[in-house]
């Protein structure tokens, strides 16, 4: 037990080394700090923050960690009696006192029992202590992102991996972990599903920890006994954990950096909590209860345990579930009013529409457009929230053209639904890697593994480059037709190649007015191209690893890039710099979406969760958790108060922004989705695959059956109705081309893209 | 969800053979084994660490595979210098070797000479990617067009077909999304409303209303396959056999075959019957399509073009021999794929053939069916049913043929039974008999046909002999994408399989038809007039095939000229040449008057692919 003891101080001396820092606590002198720093530490600001004004508390607590610092300095140079001095001084409380004896004295029941014990057990400030030293280390998570770039970024990866130093008699843990099992196998049911939880993250971390110390076979034992029993939503991480059998395997494992540097979040109902407490006390499981202190968050709230389902719903995220503080922000998820344009109606077109005679229904409609636009919504940002560029000219006539478009749009839904045109790439042997496809649908864009953009053109009309410099001069610029003349026909052709990259392109988007093209590769660039010359811009340097998509803002200028570095960038066009960096995920950044208003940034991660960041201030404002694999498509709703988002294990999932709750979930593809777009009204919402198909769902008869009353706003404890069959409204095969991308015409045609397979 | 099957996590770690076998390969001699172990170790989790990192690169790449290339980005990912040269598109060559003890996996790289490759002429250039469009719905509805899978995929068809209780299986039930407009009917099938436990048990209902466009399709289909225009038959069984959206026009398909085959049989209509059989074979060659539903409609009217008594209005001239024999590899092709040990098709169909075999009374027509039908089931089944009985069925030819006044028919019949059971029966002999084939051992085997059978079963040892030899002979083959009805040589006394393509056979003789026992309506051929004869193409391509002649040609093409009943000859010709493509019959009618054709002059050739053979026909003038 005494070997326990000594490792948990260890434990919470390496903690502090770090933690410190980030508080702006006492300085350099601690390093060799005795256990009960630490300790004193996480258990006297807890008792603060229960109080829940955390303002005062700071204060409170940088000035006792100074003299807590200072007293270890007493005490290690055995000045005792400037000790006693100090401490009469200070006034610091019997408590702490105690607590240090113990700790120092390494006997008793262990540290953990007996600082409970100092509390007095009580529940409330367990869950502070928790949740105190939670904010500290993911402070210094924040501090050090996780793997930005050049080794100096890292953080020190020694004294993330000494939390793992402690010392337990390798052959118990095998004994812990089975008591533990027992002990929640047998409890009601209603709590065995909540208390089912730990099992993941303390698996992971005790199997980490013996391998850390070095017991190789213990580990693999270990690894063999129970890794069946995790939940199968678990297994890639499981599989790279099965991996690392030796502590140098440790140095420079991400995943396992992950698991370190944030916690574990469990959400778990407070009588469920208590009867976990209350077990690991009587058996003085001390092992198990310094993980879960150390190495889980565990939030707990009152009332009703959550059942099976319900957990099943939120949980398979690399850190467990969001905080809920986490998406309590407010998101100003509301449109931004258009800017009125005048609609010439003495068109051609209008009246050879009026001349087959509706002209009735149009003119009400267009009212009832211009008049919601007049609107302000309450939830939308203000207009000038984010600086938008100003409209050209040229974009007030695509603006015209969309709304002419608009007026012809068929209203989709369950029985009127779209027709699907769908676009294969002949010859592309298994290279085609992103497509995107322009607003008005008259351009395509390939990416392809072999570093080429290819541009198509897929109206009759012909790609056309501006001509050479030389030539541009020989023309006449005064004539009306100069911007015809400027192009250059004998090079014109349907399609273009842009080459530049040297790496295969994974992201590519067009830009609002059709004018540039962003692409991103695995040469960790993202390169901007002019459609009017057809070459390349700008090359933004800033991930030095592949960079696995990239789009362009609604209203263009921006634009967001994410990949391997696990950051996601905003940028404007006329910056090489980044303007925003959002660190935060856990892993790869798989996929990035501009909300409509284009304040909020969407990114989906390998780390199987969503965030959503507010361009304005950087800030995470949205943590969705649910996904039981990496992130691959994302789509915002029209209205933009939903997120749809896919996955590699086939589910496609609704989530309500406002609220920040999941909100529907629809089963039945059977491999990675890697398109989702709702129809242009957001009555439909269509899903490609891998599996090869295009499935069309109601996505109006989602939202509608959703309830969001005020207590599953407030707990988050989703319900989720099994009515994937009833909303799916169509599936559509295609022969062996693997949907990649998905487009609504404005006229709500459904475009779909893939490479055949033969 | 825990339960879910969970894949077995492996901590395999690489031989410690392998760090031996690579430090050698770079220099490194011995190593201890210690070192072996902690650099497996490490190099395992490596790799493994590598693999994780590149199926990332798969994922992004939207591949089921992961490429060399993916290996080489995850490399890159570390820092790592990636390899060079081991491009490889779809899959690593690597061989296996083992000796001396060693396991060993390498690549294998072939010396190349330089010379080889500058004097190669360039390979193609491979195509450009390049964009296509089509409709993938319309308006919610998948159109069946080649572009689209097969609304119902085939395995999908079966299992409806086999276990119609079985659940659909996800991501299949296209049967659903078709109805998905029809709200009532999507309650009864779909994979995930267990509530309805009961519903669910319930065959899926599936519609067969057709669309505006199938329903002209249909017509279109069913008119060019039994009207007169040989070109557009093609085209519609082209049609039948190659379209994958036909699954919802089957029933109608079949219907149509059984009703047609009920009417014709009646009025011995054998052209129409052909047509008929050559809509089922289009319809059983369709890859997209699983018959088994329709086959009790089906069935019925292929046995019945196999055993009929009559199929034709002339018994003794037309070639309703050709139609059963067609009909009965349609009956083979059908009881190898559809037969299974719940329907037992093939042991009930061979009961049925051996039944009325085995009757005294069966007319010799009916007796040739069974007999073609249960030969083309395998050598399996002459084996066991027709050789024992061989000396029985040669008693009864004798009977006929030496016997006292029979009927013409029967004596035809008789003749054509005899040589097809010599056909069948002497491959079957030739691979199970031992030899020495001698006429009195065959005699005594098998009766009034063991000579006659010996001979047979010693050409057709010789010709497997030759066979062999001439595997290496160049020789050429005309292929032609769609097979057809061969009416194989009718007129030839049989000589051996007509089915052995490589052999080029020379017909041993003649035989007209003519003088034949004419009805008095018909004028009879005037066969001083002219003479046909079998003539060789040229010198230089009497290796490759021989023209073959079909002797009724020439009475036909007489009756064209001689100003005959065109209606009627140009319904015998259908008869007689609905195996000919279609340009042969209209060839035969163009020719222009005899004053005009030179002496020697070829009016018509036609190439039937079932034998692999090029038919001409010559006429010489004599006046």
């Amino acid at each position: 037990m005494a070997a326990v003891q000594g490792g948990l101080i260890d434990t919470e001396e390496e903690k502090d080394i770090k933690t410190e820092p980030a508080n702006d606590g006492c300085g350099n002198n601690n390093n060799n700090n005795t256990a009960n720093d630490g300790r004193l530490l996480n258990a006297s600001p807890g008792s603060i923050s229960s109080g829940g004004s955390n303002k005062p508390a700071t204060g409170a607590l940088e000035d006792q960690q100074t003299l807590l610092a200072v007293l270890q300095f007493l005490k290690k140079n055995n000045l005792s009696e400037s000790v006693e001095i100090l401490r009469r001084e200070a006034g610091l409380s019997e408590d702490t006192e105690d607590s240090k004896g113990l700790d120092s004295s390494g006997a008793g029941s262990g540290g953990a029992a007996g600082n409970v014990d100092s509390e007095s057990g009580d529940a409330n400030s367990l869950l502070s202590r928790v949740s105190v030293s939670s904010s500290a280390v993911s402070a210094s998570a924040v501090q050090a992102p996780s793997k930005a770039g050049a080794g100096e970024d890292q953080p020190d990866v020694n004294v993330v991996l000494s939390a793992y130093s402690q010392q337990g008699d390798p052959a118990l843990y095998d004994v812990y972990y089975s008591s533990l099992k027992k002990f929640i196998e047998s409890v009601l049911d209603c709590h065995r599903a909540e208390l089912s939880q730990v099992f993941y993250p303390l698996f992971v971390h005790m199997y980490l920890e013996l391998v850390y110390n070095n017991h190789e076979n213990e580990a693999k034992a270990f690894f063999e006994k129970f890794s069946g029993d995790q939940e199968c939503y678990y297994e890639d991480d499981l599989r790279v954990l099965s991996g690392m059998t030796k502590k140098e395997h440790m140095r420079g494992n991400e995943t396992l950096l992950d698991f370190r540097t944030s916690k574990f979040v469990l959400r778990i109902s407070r009588d469920s909590y208590q009867l976990l407490k209350r077990h690991l006390q009587e058996r003085q499981n001390n092992q198990i209860w310094n993980i879960i202190q150390e190495h889980l968050y565990i939030d707990i709230f009152d009332g009703m345990p959550r059942s099976k389902s319900q957990i099943d719903a939120m949980s398979g995220s690399l850190a467990g579930e969001a905080k809920r503080e986490a998406n309590k922000a407010k998101v100003f998820y509301g449109l931004l009013k258009e800017p009125e344009i005048e609609v010439p109606l003495d068109d051609e077109d209008e009246e050879a529409e009026n001349e087959e005679g509706k002209p009735k229904k149009k003119k009400p409609k267009k009212d009832s457009m211009g008049s919601k636009s007049k609107k302000q919504d309450p939830n939308a940002p203000s207009q000038n929230r984010i600086p938008l560029p100003e409209l050209k000219d040229s974009d007030k006539l695509d603006k015209i053209m969309y709304m002419k478009e608009a007026t012809k749009r068929i209203r989709l839904g369950p029985d009127t639904l779209p027709s699907i045109c769908f676009y294969s790439f002949l010859n592309a042997y298994q290279g085609l890697t992103a497509v995107d496809v322009t607003d008005d649908s008259s351009l395509i864009a390939g990416g392809f593994a072999d570093s080429t953009v290819r541009v198509w053109s897929v109206t009759p009309k012909k790609l056309r480059k501006v001509k050479s410099a030389a030539d541009l001069s020989l023309i006449d610029k005064e004539s009306d037709d100069v911007l015809e003349r400027i192009m250059d026909e004998k090079t014109a052709s349907e399609s273009k190649i842009l080459y530049g990259h040297s790496g295969p392109v994974y992201g590519i988007s067009f830009s609002p007015d059709r004018n540039y093209l962003l692409s991103s590769s695995e040469d960790g660039t993202v390169r901007l191209w002019s459609l009017q010359t057809f070459t390349c811009l700008v090359g933004y340097k800033g991930h030095n690893y592949p960079v696995w998509d990239t789009q362009f803002s609604p209203y263009g200028y921006y634009f967001v890039s994410g990949g391997h570095d696990r950051v996601a960038r905003l940028w404007a066009t006329d910056h090489y710099q980044p303007l925003r960096m959002f660190s935060g995920h856990l892993a790869d950044i798989t996929c990035t979406r501009f909300h409509p208003n284009s304040n909020y940034v969407a990114t989906g991660s390998s780390d199987r969760t969503i965030r959503l960041w507010d361009v304005l201030n950087g800030n995470c404002v949205r943590i969705f958790t649910g996904h039981k694999g990496p992130i691959h498509a994302l789509a915002f709703s029209p209205n933009g108060k939903f997120l749809a988002s896919g996955a590699t294990d086939g589910r496609v999932l609704l989530w309500d922004i406002g609220h920040g709750l999941m909100i529907g979930e629809l089963k039945g593809h059977t491999d990675t989705i890697y398109s989702l777009k709702f129809s242009r009204d957001g009555e439909i919402l269509a899903s490609g695959s891998m599996d090869n198909t295009v499935r069309l769902w109601d996505a109006m008869k989602a939202f509608d059956d959703l309830e969001t009353d005020d207590f599953t706003a407030a707990t988050g404890h989703i319900h989720l109705p099994e009515n994937s069959q009833e909303l799916l409204l169509g599936t559509y095969m295609s022969k062996s081309t693997p949907v990649v991308h998905l487009h609504f015409t404005r006229r709500n045609l459904l475009l779909a893209a893939g490479a055949y397979n033969p | 969800m825990a339960e879910e099957r969970r894949q077995k996590q492996c901590s395999v770690v690489l031989p410690t053979e392998s760090m031996k076998a690579m430090a050698e390969s770079v220099g490194v001699g011995q190593l201890q084994e210690e070192s072996c172990v902690a650099l497996s170790e490490e190099v395992s989790y490596r790799i493994k660490e590598i693999a994780q990192d590149a199926l990332k690169f798969m994922h992004h790449g939207k591949r089921r595979k992961l490429t060399t290339s993916d290996i080489d980005n995850a490399l890159k990912l570390k820092n790592v210098e990636p390899l060079y040269g081991f491009q490889s598109q779809e899959f690593i060559p690597f061989r296996f070797a083992s000796g001396g003890g060693r396991e060993l996996h390498f690549y294998e790289e072939k010396e190349v000479d330089l010379s080889d490759i500058i004097n190669t002429p360039l390979p193609r250039v491979p195509l450009d990617v390049s964009l296509k469009a089509h409709w993938l719905s319309i308006e919610g509805v998948q159109p069946a067009i080649p572009e689209n899978p097969p609304p119902a995929p085939k395995e999908q068809q079966k299992t409806e077909s086999t276990e119609p209780l079985k659940l659909v299986k996800p991501g299949q039930e296209e049967e659903s999304t078709i109805q998905g407009k029809n709200q009532g009917a999507t309650a009864a099938d779909g994979k995930g409303q267990y509530l309805e436990k009961g519903l669910m048990r319930l065959k899926p209902r599936s519609t067969h209303e057709l669309s505006v466009e199938q329903q002209l399709y249909y017509k279109e289909i069913t008119e060019a396959c039994v009207g007169s225009c040989e070109a557009k038959r093609a085209e519609a069984l082209q049609s039948i056999a190659t379209d994958p959206g036909l699954y919802q026009m089957l029933p109608r398909f079949s219907t149509f075959i059984s009703e047609g085959v009920r009417v014709n049989v009646v009025q011995n209509n054998l052209a129409l019957l052909i047509y008929l059989m050559r809509m089922v074979k289009a319809l059983m060659d369709n890859p997209t399509l699983y018959l088994e539903k329709y086959l009790h409609e089906l069935i019925p009217a292929v046995v019945t073009c196999i055993v009929s008594k009559q199929l034709c209005l002339r018994p003794d001239v037309d070639n309703h021999w050709a139609l059963r024999d067609f009909a009965a590899r349609l009956m083979a092709q059908s009881c190898k794929t559809f037969s299974t040990t719940t329907n037992n098709i093939q042991s009930r169909i061979t009961k049925t053939f051996t039944k009325s075999w085995l009757d005294d009374k069966t007319q010799w027509t009916t007796r040739y069916g069974c007999i073609a039908g249960l030969s083309e089931l395998g050598p399996d089944v002459i084996k066991t049913l027709i050789l024992p009985r061989l000396a029985v069925e040669g008693a009864r030819i004798k009977a006929v043929m030496e016997g006292p006044v029979v009927s013409n028919i029967d004596k035809i019949g008789a003749d054509h039974v005899q040589s097809l059971l010599l056909k069948h029966c002497a491959s079957v002999i030739a691979k199970t008999r031992p030899l020495p084939d001698n006429v009195e051992q065959y005699r005594t085997d098998y009766g009034y046909l063991g000579p006659m059978l010996c001979s047979h079963v010693v050409k057709a040892r010789t010709q497997a002999a030759l066979q062999a030899q001439q595997v290496n002979r160049t020789t050429l083959t005309i292929t032609q994408p769609r097979p057809t009805l061969s009416v194989s040589q009718s007129g030839l006394s049989g000589s051996g399989g007509p089915r052995t393509p490589s052999i080029i056979k020379v017909p041993s003789s003649l035989t007209l038809m003519s003088p034949r026992p004419g009805t008095p309506s018909q004028p009879s051929p005037p066969a001083t007039k002219y003479i046909v004869m079998a003539t060789s193409a040229g010198a230089a391509s009497t290796q490759q095939f021989k023209f073959i002649l079909c002797t009724f040609w020439c009475y036909d093409i007489f009756l064209i000229h001689s100003g005959g009943k065109k209606s009627f000859l140009h319904h015998k010709l259908g008869n007689y040449l609905a195996n000919f493509s279609y340009a042969v019959i209209y060839s035969c009618v163009r020719v222009p008057t005899p004053q005009l054709l030179p002496p020697h002059c070829l009016i018509c050739t036609a190439f039937c692919p079932c034998t692999n053979r090029l038919y001409g026909c010559f006429i010489q003038h004599l006046l």
